[in-house]
This record gives C-alpha cells, structure tokens and sequence, in this order.
C-alpha cells in the first residue's frame, strides 16, 4: 500500500492506494473510506470508494485546497486494514438458465465445460463487493475463476433484465434494475437489491461477500422471479 | 378554490424537475443529477426569494412545451432563449413575471442558449428520493411520479409557497450564454502527464466542436485525437466535469447524470461554472480548454456562490 494524493477536479481528489485489482485491497479502502469521513465531517460532500482508489469531493466553502490536502493526508497517516469480517455474507439464490441467461451456453463452451460444471464454478467462490456504480446498488464483484473469466459483449444489449447476473473478465455483478448493459448474462435472482422508490436501503456494500447458490425455476418462481426470457440483442 | 396549479397542455421533448442534485449517495452508485446550468437555476430561485436547493423546471430545447396557470403565480425564467411566449407575448429571460388564470406559456425553440430554468413559489411540489428531487431516466429515480421521466402531457405541477419576493437582477449577473464560441476552464488531473506532448499541446490549442452525442450525461467533444499511455485504467470514482479520453481519442465531458465510477483516462475536469456553461452550448459550438488551478477555480466558484448572499 503506497499512498498518493491525486487532484480529479475543482473541489475533488482522488486517494490512490493501489494500482491492480486484488481482494486484499478491500481491507484498506474500507479503513480508508472510515477515516476519511471522520476525519471530514460535514465538509465531505461525496465519497466514492473504488477497487484501488477512493474519489474524495470535499465542500470548498468549508475547506481550501490546501486544508483538504493536508486534512486528507493527516487521516490517512496511521491506516491500519480493516477487520475483513466486518462485511456481510450474502446468499443469492439465482436460476441460472438460458432463457433469462442467454450467454450460459457459450461462456461454458469458451471455457470447455459443461452447462452445470460453469454453474459450480461461479457458486464455488465467495466474492468479495469491491464497489458500487454503473446503477444504483450495482456491485463490482470478483474475482471469478480465471478458467470462467469472458470478455464483455461485442455489442452491448440495450436491455438487460433487472435481476440478471453476468460476468465480465474476472468480475461479476447483478443487474438492480432494467438497464443496457454487455456484460455475459448467466442467469437471474429475485433478490431485490435495492428498492429506493420503497425508501429502501442498497443490499451490497463494498467490502461485502457474496455466494451464489443455484436454484431451480420452481423455487425462482415461488420468491417472486419473473420469468420473462431476455430479449433478443437487436 | 381549487389548488394552484400549471398543467402540462403538451409536453416538449425534454423538461426536468431538477433542484442542486443528489449528494453523499454517490458511494450507492446513485448519480448526482440536478440542474445542469446551476448559475442559471439559482438565480431562477434567487428571483423568487427561494432557498438555493428549490425544485424547479430545467426545459431543454422548448419543443413547444405548453403549461396553462388555472391562477394567478409569479414565476421566474433564467438561462436560454427558447423563445418563450404568454398568450403569445415574448417573454424576457432573467427575470420573473405574472403568469395569470388562464394564460399559456409556451417554449418553441432555442435561440440562445440550450436549457432555460423556470422557478415557481417555495420551489416545485415533487417526492424527495436519496434526499433530493431531482430527476435521472436512466436511474428511474426522482421527478413527479419517482420513474425519473421528464413531464408528460396532462403531469400538473404545484408548488411549495404561497407567495414569492420580486426581485430584479442585478446588474452584470446575467449568465452568459455561448454563442458560437466559447472558452471552458479545466483543472488539469493527475493523469494528464501520461499524455503526449502533442496531446497535451492539441488540447489546449484547438478549437473543439460540440458534437451532436450529448445529454445530461455526458458531452462529446471533437477534433484532432487526444492519446495517452495508459490504456483502460482500473475503474474509480468520476468527478462532474471530468474531461474523460476514450481509445478513439476523442473527449468526452461528464457531467450531472454521469456513472460515479468508470475506467478511461482522464486528463482533467472543467471546474463546476465551465460545466454550467457547457450545458447550454448546442451542438457545433466550437469550444477551447483553458488550463487553471484548482484553488484559481475555488477563488471564482467562491466569487460566484457570494453573488446569491
């Protein structure tokens, strides 16, 4: 861990503290993102914690370049990692088949496995949420077993049904709401992952687990699912 | 009586309830929205005597939007020219009027300017989501109904307050709007040396034009190429008015509605008053990059916020 303090804008710096993607990571960023916000108060505006990075805009109203730089600098002086069992665990049922997951097909057969050898391979691994964006409450997830990883869609679909789950690379995530998207869908939860017209709160935080547990289309249906297969990409 | 109220005889294309956006959500991957022109949208308040944060009315383009008052409301209109009328009547920009029982007001079309603001008494009447009430489609968050659509024909629009202040701007606070040309301040990032020279020299010293790829999203740039030595870059958090370079090397600005994280280079951000001037430049302006400092930027972005105490 190296820290650098970058300027993003005006009022905005970027806290760098990794530059590849790893699991480790999630342990200081989130002591990261803790410290910070004590440290700022109600001088943060934002706070946008990524996989090696956290976006930090700061009211300068309340606070001059120099002031943020420095306060940002002193909080993060004497980082220790955070406790990795402070996440939550999150079991998510999902139906993966090929009508709600068009790509189950071919990510198996890139990878020379079978239809239920990939299914095992995306529910063996507990991921870990490393941020959230694209959508409200969307979690980056990963790592995914490298034999599975697949590249992004050539064209991206312009809709992807909320609920879908996909994989992109070495990451995978679910849809919270309809969306475009080019992500390789693989199947679709009921899970709602967050309902903010209810007033509800996000399911997944960054630093969060999450196991993918297979589950039959009876048992989708009962939790709600909808079953409507995706629409074809135009 | 019945409530006071505006209805939506036809809706335009595009009109949006917007207030100052959504904050310290952006972690949930909630966008941060609101007014784009923000200048124009606080003094649409300010006209009023309104709180600085009051939903109002961000109409893009006109396209023939027509509301109908069913009483009489003083109303304020700050930003474009789309050529508004009342009954017919042309209307002035920059400052309030009486809109009465009765009467029409119509958007046609821009004629200077891309987006104009129009406040209402106390700020519009709209559900508060994520602690704001502004309005984002792609996110089916905010607005009249919670879907994040702008209005549609037949939506009624009503409003906090009873009555509002008459105040008159004061002299030179008239926002500008760009006209053909215009110049956008930019605080060079962190990512601008893994530019080449040539890059870095063609940024500055060209004339870009507003392509037609624009929305609230983002803002297409084009001209000559722009590359860099860093390919994709690991996904991080984006700030308003960041001027983000795609492998095709043309810019792309982002601004309220953008993604909060995403992973192309980027070689700096327009600070918050050339993104309120962005927002109302149409396609095929031609715009230049200026370089200045971030606290240079703080010293002008605190000139303006003094203009409204």
């Amino acid at each position: 861990m190296k820290l650098r303090l970058e300027t993003a804008a005006m009022d905005v710096l970027t806290v760098r503290l990794f530059d590849t993607i790893d699991e480790s990571n999630m342990a200081w960023i989130i002591a990261a993102d803790q410290a910070l916000r004590d440290a700022l108060g109600e001088a943060l505006i934002d706070l946008i914690p990524s996989y090696t990075t956290l976006l930090v805009h700061y009211d300068c109203l309340r606070l001059t370049f120099v002031q943020a730089t420095t306060l940002i600098r002193s909080a993060l002086r004497h980082l220790t990692p955070a406790e990795s069992q402070n996440g939550q665990l999150h079991e998510i049922p999902v139906w993966y088949d090929e009508s709600v997951g068009p790509e189950l097909g071919g990510v198996a057969k890139r990878a020379g496995l079978s239809v239920d050898a990939l299914i095992e391979r995306h529910c063996n691994h507990d991921y870990c949420v490393f941020a959230l964006g694209f959508a409200p409450g969307y979690g980056f997830m990963g790592l995914v077993d490298e034999d599975i990883a697949t590249p992004r869609l050539k064209t991206p679909r312009r809709k992807v049904a909320a609920g879908s789950v996909g994989i992109a690379d070495r990451q995978t995530a679910i849809y919270p709401l309809l969306s475009p998207g080019g992500w390789n869908i693989l199947g679709r939860t009921a899970v709602p992952l967050f309902e903010y017209a209810k007033r509800g709160e996000p399911l997944l935080r960054p630093g969060d687990k999450v196991r993918f547990k297979a589950i039959s289309k009876k048992e989708f249906e009962a939790a709600g699912g909808d079953t409507t297969p995706m629409e074809e990409r135009s | 009586m019945s409530q006071a109220m505006l209805t939506v005889k036809q809706a335009g294309p595009l009109a949006l309830i917007q207030d100052t956006g959504r904050f310290g959500v952006g972690h949930l991957g909630v966008t941060q929205g609101g007014a784009a022109d923000w200048i124009s949208f606080r003094w649409a308040n300010w006209l009023l005597g309104n709180a600085p944060d009051s939903a109002a009315l961000e109409i893009v383009m006109g396209g023939n939007l027509t509301l109908v008052a069913n009483d009489e409301v003083r109303l304020a209109l700050t930003g474009a020219d789309l050529g508004a009328t009342v009954d017919g009547q042309p209307l002035a920009t920059n400052t309030s009027f009486l809109l009465r029982s009765g009467q029409t007001l119509i958007f046609s079309q821009p004629r200077r300017g891309l987006r104009a603001y129009l406040a209402f008494p106390g700020g519009l009447n709209a559900p508060e989501v994520l602690g704001s009430r502004a309005c984002t489609a792609r996110e089916q968050i905010g607005g009249l109904h919670e879907d994040g659509k702008p209005l549609q024909t037949g939506d009624q629009l009503t409003w906090q307050g009873s009555s509002s202040a008459k105040r008159t701007l004061p002299e030179g606070a008239q926002p500008t709007m760009p006209e053909k040309h215009c110049q956008l301040s930019m605080v060079l990032g962190s990512q601008a040396s893994h530019f080449a020279g040539r890059s870095l020299y063609n940024a500055f010293n060209q004339a870009w034009t507003v392509d037609n790829r624009a929305d609230r999203m983002g803002v297409r740039l084009t001209g000559k190429p722009l590359r860099s030595s860093l390919g994709g870059i690991v996904s991080e958090g984006i700030p308003l008015g960041a001027v983000q370079i795609p492998p095709d090397g043309q810019p792309i600005i982002l601004m309220n509605d953008r993604q909060t994280i995403g992973g192309y280079p980027r070689l700096g951000a327009l600070t918050p008053m050339a993104c309120a001037l962005l927002a109302q430049c149409l396609p095929g302006t031609e715009v230049r990059l200026a370089a200045i400092s971030a606290s240079q930027a703080q010293v002008a972005y605190r000139q303006q916020i003094q203009a409204w105490q």
